[in-house]
């Protein structure tokens, strides 16, 4: 017992590495200076542009709109993990029928734009308005507001699913046999076992898919609602002043970062029975 | 100390990067030839719209044609959203913006504006079927009303209807869409282009309703060409430009392609 903690002051350590002027060090030395430009000008212009009598009217527009921006994406990013679910379940299973079904609904709005799948719901189901009437559905479809959660809700569903179904593979066929062995239902395996250590390594893809879904809601404002980049929009269009935009920009920046932040606790306080 | 050290390191980078961008963007702005870049909108017929080929065409595309054969000028053609057409205008993307753009004093303060060449009023224009009977605010209260945005007909509206929803759309077509499926009671935009594509089949649905009142406080003098603020020649080349076909008779012929009156207004 002694002779290990007498010997600790005796190590040696390896020299220290001698400080070079390597390319790489000079190219990161210009890189780092060329993001400290851009926030320093960022800083610059808008300490320079602060102008009071914008912020006080168009603040509250701008909050507004924020808050559009932040239900449409939590109300989509919900109900698009409950449709999720089901969408990676059929993937998985050994139901031909049930894999080509999840497969071509994850193939088709993976593969397309969202702003494309938002404009084919709003203004393209909209010109079948005799036939959507016939079917009572017209009330569901007149409203920009339940087509944009629509759209969004599918859209995000289809790259969740592909998380999640990735994620329930990435766990180890041992588990299930182990659970079998134990006499546990396939249920019960499902989600109590697989299931909660799925959803660790699905963890920073969902956060991923949230921030994309949250910048991807910009293009919202083209069948009318007025989200943050909306009310952007009209806020320049009465001004012409191109800090709206920057406004805009930050807050979204900020609003990232907040997810991300967030994610990194979840993380951590998830995975502290994995760390040593 | 030696976190100082790298922060002064890296400050200077950013300088050197800073004052290079500065020199690069000095260059960039020499040289001037009569050579110009035309922008136009190509969504809003009959001024400016896009042929199926893909290529500008229209009211529009043909004065500044015309402007550039007066001028002397070798133009070229290219189509910009409107959203952006300002931003881009300042940032030097193309040397003029010609797509029935109200001369206000709002846009003045960003850009410049040649003399109008063009002047129409706008109109309200809802279903066949409405039970909208005028233009004024009451008529039209409680109900919603679509407008492209960040037009003066958009600005209009808000002013003009607080009592109404106002939708804004990017371009005309959407709102002529939402028309046509019943999302919207009416909408407010140049007297012309409802009328035009009132004649269309999409247009079949609807009627107008009546015309407001253009307040010059909101819509200005009339139509302007856009050029980027600190060009006064071009300003003045445009100028007499536009003068000159008025007078030559060049105007008349295009004007007649198009309309059965003189959209220069009085």
């Amino acid at each position: 017992m002694t002779t290990v903690t007498s010997s600790d002051e005796a190590v040696l350590r390896p020299p220290a590495l001698p400080h070079r002027w390597t390319r790489a060090r000079v190219a990161g030395y210009f890189l780092v200076g060329l993001w400290l430009a851009f926030f320093i000008g960022l800083a610059i212009y808008l300490y320079g542009a602060w102008n009071i009598g914008l912020i006080e009217t168009y603040g509250p527009k701008y909050w507004s709109g924020l808050k559009t921006t932040l239900t449409l994406v939590a109300i989509s990013f919900l109900l698009g993990m409950i449709i999720s679910i089901p969408v990676a379940i059929a993937g998985l299973s050994k139901n031909r029928f049930a894999r080509r079904l999840s497969g071509g609904y994850v193939y088709f709005f993976r593969g397309t734009p969202l702003l494309a799948q938002v404009f084919l719901i709003y203004y393209g189901l909209g010109s079948f308005r005799p036939q959507l009437q016939d079917l009572g559905l017209w009330g569901f479809f007149r409203d920009a507001w339940s087509c944009a959660i629509l759209a969004f809700t599918l859209n995000t569903a289809a790259y969740q699913a592909v998380i999640l179904r990735g994620a329930i593979k990435s766990v180890s066929t041992g588990q299930w046999e182990a659970a079998s062995a134990l006499g546990l239902s396939k249920r019960v395996t499902f989600w109590k076992i697989i299931l909660p250590q799925a959803l660790i390594v699905a963890l920073r893809p969902y956060g991923n898919e949230l921030i994309l879904l949250l910048k991807g809601s910009a293009i919202v404002a083209i069948i009318t609602i007025y989200d943050l980049m909306g009310e952007t929009r009209r806020a320049y269009a009465q001004t012409f002043d191109f800090q709206t935009y920057l406004w805009a920009a930050v807050i979204y920046f900020v609003i990232v970062e907040l997810i991300r932040n967030l994610w990194d606790w979840i993380e951590r306080r998830l995975t502290r029975h994995l760390i040593r | 100390m030696h976190i100082m050290k790298r922060f002064a390191l890296a400050a200077s980078a950013a300088i050197v990067v800073l004052t290079m961008g500065a020199i690069a963007m000095d260059t960039a702005q020499a040289a001037d030839k009569l050579k110009l870049t035309i922008a136009s909108e190509g969504a809003y017929p009959p001024f400016n719209t896009l042929s199926p080929d893909g290529k500008l065409e229209g009211f529009d595309i043909d004065i500044a044609k015309a402007l550039c054969d007066q001028m002397k000028a070798d133009c070229t053609f290219v189509t910009q959203d409107w959203d952006g057409a300002i931003p881009a205008l300042q940032a030097g993307k193309f040397d003029a913006f010609i797509a029935v753009m109200s001369i206000t004093p709002e846009r003045e303060k960003q850009i410049d504006f040649t003399n109008k060449y063009m002047s129409t009023p706008p109109a309200v224009v809802a279903p066949k079927d409405t039970d909208i009977k005028g233009v004024t605010k009451e008529d039209l209260a409680g109900k919603t009303i679509g407008v492209q945005g960040a037009t003066t007909f958009s600005n209009f509206s808000e002013k003009t209807y607080p009592d109404s929803s106002i939708k804004s759309y990017p371009t005309a077509e959407e709102y002529q869409l939402d028309l046509a499926n019943g999302r919207l009671d009416a909408a407010v935009d140049d007297r012309v282009v409802i009328d035009n594509w009132l004649k269309t089949a999409d247009g079949a649905c609807c009627k107008i309703v009546g015309m407001p009142k253009a307040d010059p406080a909101i819509f200005g003098p009339g139509m302007g060409i856009a050029i980027k603020k600190g060009r006064p020649e071009l300003v003045k080349k445009f100028n007499d430009a536009i003068a000159a076909i008025r007078a030559n008779g060049t105007y008349k012929k295009i004007n007649d392609k198009y309309f059965d009156f003189d959209v220069y207004g009085d």
